[in-house]
């Protein structure tokens, strides 16, 4: 077609825009609101977090997977340090293991109430946002309560956990997981039952099972497309085998599908927590493994080896082989993997983040396809992107 | 020329009354919106945040009149003045309440009844979308511009909807001047004989005044704020008072055509007028609080392919009733 007769104006949206969910930059070719073509621009919000996991130890790492995806902390945790715990072949004890699968599917909830919150802001719901983060902060309170930190809490360890649960955890923990579905049902009235949000959300940013495996997306994403691939089904890790729990699945894969597989995911996490509180049994939350944990306080004054195990560890940090490790978790946004190199020093001589959002943000274009310009803000929130984890 | 002081002292309390009114649905919207959201809303500025408008309107005014570069001046400085103006126009018409007496002269609570109010009504509001046009025209951004493409196809449609329900009234009155309309609503409020006209008034006037969930003229998630994207300072509180003032006539004016303006048992008929109003501006609070937006084409095509041959069905329904009752 000749350039000079195509009516389409091209918007930039972002990378300070109030719905692109950080500093995402699109820039949007319209004709009239119908959209011709989107291209994210990405790396607003690049932190070289990956290159200076280089040059640290293994154990001072922990503090950037919370920092790169910050809505679902434990979770980004976990899949840090069981990637290093498949380097060294080592696995934490029960107790610890029990712990951790509690606290990710307690961020997995947190997550998912932000970005319910925030995907019903995007069609102006603004009361919504209120009441999730509200429920919210009733998580972020039971893992501050636990590990001392609201975000960005350090408290898996290599080998286990920083230290064992407090007093009241269990009744505290109940008191959220017994609200939960109660409140999901509110929501689901809220937003379910309106036509409105049927209409804005139904055949809304639809991608086919293929596109959305083509473009490797995971998480709700791909499962809102049908395709029944949830990275704690498909690859077990960290115990979650011996859980029951569903892996729900949408048919259309447009908006509302998406948001249905979400608000079933928080039920579903509701129950397997109820299953690991019932698991929960006394022992150690830390491997007993002197070349790998510190050894506990009361040792140090009696055993002098202990002390060099202590020093050791503090000064120069673990050792792990030769070798190469990808060790991936489900994150509420899909699979979050880590790739490991070791060259047999104490710091990572590499670290790749496999990150979902960047792969889910790439199908962008296709989902908002001859929609309209209002669509993309849906589609957008129903992708659920978090930029530093789709930037690193 | 006692008449034209007279009329000069009523406009004046009116617009005091106006410019009140809009500080402080300013400040009730975000208080109720506060309390639908679980939170406090504004209680800093003075007791409960009750001077909280004042120090917004002192802030505003006190803002820089800043100016994009390649603008087109004149257009872009009217347009706010245009959106201001025709909202203020409109309460000439509005009968806050019947004659009272007044230091032994009778004085009537309203500035004019034209025998065509309602025309006069319609007539300004639709002048009300050129501020909006123009705005967004003027203002040489993407984001203004669809704003105020959508904004006047929006209002245009709707208008013809809100219209519909309002002729339908005027053949059950027989009149088109508000103050009769409402003196024929004595013994009977019109909502009764009415109900389709005002639940299509109510859709109407929702969109016509750009609240949720037809506010897509400045849908923040989209266009950030549509046609007031680059208006700041006091010209975006000229926007800002249009709107609310808006928001204040439809109210009245649902009031006014429907639920039987300033009639009502024991209390003083200005006072059954607030609180009427009172009752639509909490109620378009309350959706804004819970609705998601529609869409820009789905909001189309409810209008004209549902909102205005209900109408119409509705004035022929009307019409032919009015017929038969005169025979």
């Amino acid at each position: 077609m000749n350039e000079l007769t195509r009516e389409t104006l091209v918007l930039n949206m972002g990378p300070h825009h109030p719905s692109t969910h950080g500093v995402l930059r699109l820039i949007v070719e319209l004709e009239g609101e119908l959209v011709l073509g989107t291209e994210p621009v990405i790396g607003y919000l690049h932190t070289g977090f990956e290159k200076e996991m280089e040059t640290r130890t293994y154990h001072q790492n922990i503090v950037f997977p919370p920092r790169i995806e910050y809505l679902a902390t434990m979770i980004e945790e976990h899949a840090y340090v069981l990637a290093v715990e498949k380097l060294l072949g080592i696995r934490p004890p029960a107790r610890a293991e029990v712990i951790r699968i509690m606290m990710a599917e307690l961020s997995r909830i947190a997550s998912h109430l932000v970005w319910l919150g925030t995907s019903a802001v995007d069609v102006n719901v603004s009361s919504l946002l209120m009441y999730c983060f509200n429920d919210r902060e009733r998580i972020l309170d039971i893992l501050e309560m636990v590990s001392g930190q609201r975000m960005m809490h350090g408290y898996m360890r290599i080998g286990g956990l920083q230290w064992d649960l407090p007093d009241g955890f269990e009744q505290a923990v109940r008191a959220v997981i017994d609200d939960m579905p109660g409140r999901l049902e509110e929501y689901e009235r809220l937003l379910g039952d309106n036509l409105i949000w049927r209409k804005r959300t139904e055949g809304i940013a639809v991608l086919n099972a293929d596109d959305a495996l083509r473009y490797g997306c995971t998480g709700p994403v791909l499962r809102g497309s049908g395709v029944g691939y949830d990275v704690r089904r498909a690859f077990p890790y960290g115990g979650y085998d011996e859980y029951e729990f569903e892996v729900p699945l949408g048919r259309a894969g447009d908006a509302y599908d998406r948001y249905l597989v979400r608000m079933e995911e928080m039920r579903q996490s509701c129950r397997i927590i109820r299953q690991a509180l019932e698991r929960l049994e006394p022992g150690p939350v830390l491997v007993d493994d002197r070349k790998v944990a510190l050894p506990p306080r009361r040792e140090l004054v009696r055993s002098m080896e202990a002390v060099i195990h202590q020093f050791k560890l503090v000064s120069e940090g673990i050792r792990p082989p030769v070798g190469e490790v990808y060790s991936a978790v489900e994150s509420p946004r899909g699979e979050k993997g880590y790739y490991i190199v070791s060259d047999g020093s104490n710091r990572p001589s590499r670290v790749r983040v496999r990150s979902a959002s960047f792969n889910n943000l790439q199908a962008l274009p296709v989902m908002v396809f001859r929609n309209q310009v209002a669509d993309i803000v849906v589609a957008i929130a129903s992708i659920d992107i978090v930029l530093g984890d789709v930037d690193r | 020329m006692a008449d034209l002081s007279l009329a000069a002292v009523k406009s004046a309390v009116l617009i005091f009354l106006l410019l009140t009114t809009f500080a402080y649905m300013t400040l009730l919207e975000r208080k109720l919106l506060g309390k639908f959201q679980v939170r406090y809303g504004p209680n800093r500025v003075g007791p409960l945040g009750l001077l909280q408008p004042l120090a917004d309107g002192v802030k505003l005014l006190f803002k820089e009149s800043f100016r994009p570069a390649q603008v087109d001046v004149i257009v872009y400085l009217v347009a706010p003045t245009i959106t201001m103006v025709t909202s203020l126009v409109v309460y000439a018409v509005i009968p806050f309440g019947p004659e009272v007496s007044f230091f032994g002269r009778r004085v009537t609570l309203y500035l004019a009844d034209v025998n065509v109010g309602i025309l006069l009504i319609l007539a300004a509001s639709s002048i009300g979308v050129y501020g909006i046009i123009l705005g967004g025209w003027s203002s040489n951004n993407k984001y203004s511009l669809l704003g105020s493409l959508r904004s006047s196809a929006q209002l245009i449609s709707y208008e013809l909807a809100l219209s519909l329900a309002v002729i339908a009234v005027v053949l059950t009155a027989g009149t088109l001047s508000l103050v009769e309309i409402v003196e024929a609503q004595q013994r009977l409020w019109f909502v009764a004989l009415q109900p389709v006209g005002f639940l299509i008034f109510l859709v109407a006037a929702i969109a016509e005044t750009n609240r949720a969930p037809f506010d897509l003229p400045e849908a923040e998630q989209e266009l950030v704020a549509g046609y007031q994207t680059e208006y700041g300072g006091f010209k975006f509180a000229m926007f800002y008072f249009g709107e609310y003032i808006g928001i204040v006539t439809m109210s009245a004016l649902a009031t006014t055509l429907f639920w039987g303006g300033w009639n009502g048992p024991l209390l003083p008929p200005v006072v059954w007028f607030a609180l009427k109003s009172f009752v639509f501006i909490f109620f378009l609070i309350w959706l804004r609080a819970t609705m998601p937006r529609v869409r820009h084409d789905q909001l189309m095509a409810f209008g004209w392919k549902f909102l205005v041959p209900v109408g119409l069905l509705n004035i022929v329904v009307t019409s032919i009733w009015v017929i038969l009752r005169q025979t």
